[in-house]
């Protein structure tokens, strides 16, 4: 059997409408997802116990089960509360909890690397809790994890793929779609794979060139992201 | 229709719990196999080997594991394979899991000082010898905390087996579902049945780790 992508390449304009939803679902779900997961980092290492742990139990809990069932327990339990919301804010609500609680951990190693002397020096020049994270240890200690905060977002785009299953019309429903239609599964499922892989790789060109605007130390040094 | 949940549904989501430790265990042993081949292939002295094993790591951790299902399960067949759920998610667990596993070992033994190379060349090792002697014994030490790290990645993806029709933990659930209708409750207890397995290798890999820094910074102060 020969591969036949006419068929496919006819429905090109569903695959971008399908590929630009999930560059939407990942530029907003990062931005959102790196706020929770920077709260909940500054919430774990308060001296507030009942913050500390309640972040600590939320980080856990998020870790330790699969993104498939949390984005039903959220699809299912915010109807059961009686609000109908389009699937895509449900998306949106589902990978910011998920990413927020592996960036929550992320974050706090970046936290934990600043080095003593800089809080005791902040500390010393009077500046409040808050002035200490963002003037001081926000910038630094991103820089460190930075890396891994990338990977983490790109992850998180693939991880999109999974809000087809509560009927988000991003890249893989609309392949789902597709297939359905065209009797062409693996087809389909390839090219949409190969549009993956185009994406993650634009991503990393993205959070390089990020990196490169907000951490000027690095530009300078020429230090590799 | 009322049915409220009983003895026989959660014993169908416990049978459901063991296929999810069986897809786990048959994607590590697979996946740690094959991820075995693409470190040794990430590290190969060819460097058209070296091309290959990182294009083919580039590939794999650019697609989402659920459009890996898909190509195996539905596309397989097209091309006159015909294939069980099972076997299916297998494939696909163990393609997912190569890469990644294949990635952090290849770390792990590019970790090792270069010297120890070295000096197993100047006793006339050959290559084999010393990668299975001196590198990997080592290499090993370092790469277990991830690996168990790993593991509760694993358990967690065999989860979207349940999409292409395999009964692990989730299709169970799922399927309890269909006939009692209380889908956030019967969520919630799949959900603390994945914690249940998740959270102790979860608490392991943190204690290796541990322990790992805490020698690392042994043979530091050893050095210095």
């Amino acid at each position: 059997m020969i591969l036949d992508f006419t068929l496919i390449i006819a429905r090109w304009q569903m695959l971008m409408d399908g590929a630009w939803l999930t560059v939407q679902l990942a530029a907003v779900t990062t931005l959102t997802g790196f706020l929770v997961g920077t709260l909940c980092a500054v919430a774990r290492r308060s001296r507030f116990r009942l913050a500390a742990s309640t972040a600590g139990l939320y980080v856990e809990a998020i870790r330790n089960t699969p993104f498939l069932v949390q984005i039903f327990l959220v699809y299912f339990g915010l109807s059961s509360l009686g609000l109908s919301l389009s699937a895509v804010t449900v998306a949106i609500i589902a990978l910011t909890i998920n990413v927020g609680a592996y960036t929550a951990e992320i974050m706090r190693a970046g936290f934990d690397s600043i080095h003593r002397g800089q809080w005791e020096a902040a500390e010393t020049l009077g500046l409040t809790k808050f002035q200490q994270y963002w003037h001081v240890a926000l910038r630094p200690a991103m820089e460190r994890v930075y890396p891994s905060l990338s990977s983490q977002f790109i992850l998180l785009m693939l991880a999109s793929s999974v809000t087809s299953q509560i009927s988000t019309e991003e890249l893989t429903a609309a392949a789902n779609f597709i297939q359905s239609e065209t009797y062409r599964p693996l087809e389909t499922y390839l090219l949409i794979a190969l549009i993956y892989v185009a994406l993650s790789l634009a991503m990393r060109v993205v959070f390089w060139g990020i990196g490169m605007i907000i951490f000027p130390r690095r530009r300078r040094l020429g230090t590799s992201l | 229709m009322d049915t409220a949940l009983n003895l026989n549904h959660i014993g169908f989501l416990l049978d459901g719990a063991l296929w999810t430790l069986v897809l786990s265990l048959m994607a590590f042993l697979g996946g740690g196999l094959a991820g075995f081949a693409v470190a040794m292939g990430r590290i190969a002295p060819q460097r058209i080997i070296r091309i290959l094993t990182t294009g083919y790591v580039q590939l794999v951790q650019g697609t989402p594991l659920l459009v890996i299902m898909f190509v195996i399960y539905f596309g397989l067949p097209t091309l006159g394979f015909s294939i069980s759920p099972l076997l299916a998610a297998g494939l696909s667990m163990t393609i997912y899991v190569s890469a990644y596993l294949g990635e952090i070992w290849r770390g792990a033994i590019q970790s090792v000082p270069r010297a120890q190379w070295e000096a197993a060349e100047c006793l006339a090792l050959s290559r084999g010898q010393r990668m299975f002697k001196v590198i990997l014994p080592q290499a090993i030490r370092i790469a277990t905390p991830p690996t168990v790290g790993f593991s509760v990645q694993i358990i967690k993806n065999t989860s979207l087996a349940s999409v292409v029709g395999f009964v692990e933990l989730t299709r169970a659930g799922q399927l309890i579902n269909n006939s009692i209708f209380e889908p956030f409750m019967i969520y919630l207890i799949i959900a603390g049945l994945y914690f249940c397995l998740c959270f102790p290798v979860s608490l392991l890999s943190r204690r290796l780790e541990r322990t790992g820094v805490a020698r690392a910074q042994r043979i530091e102060l050893v050095s210095a």
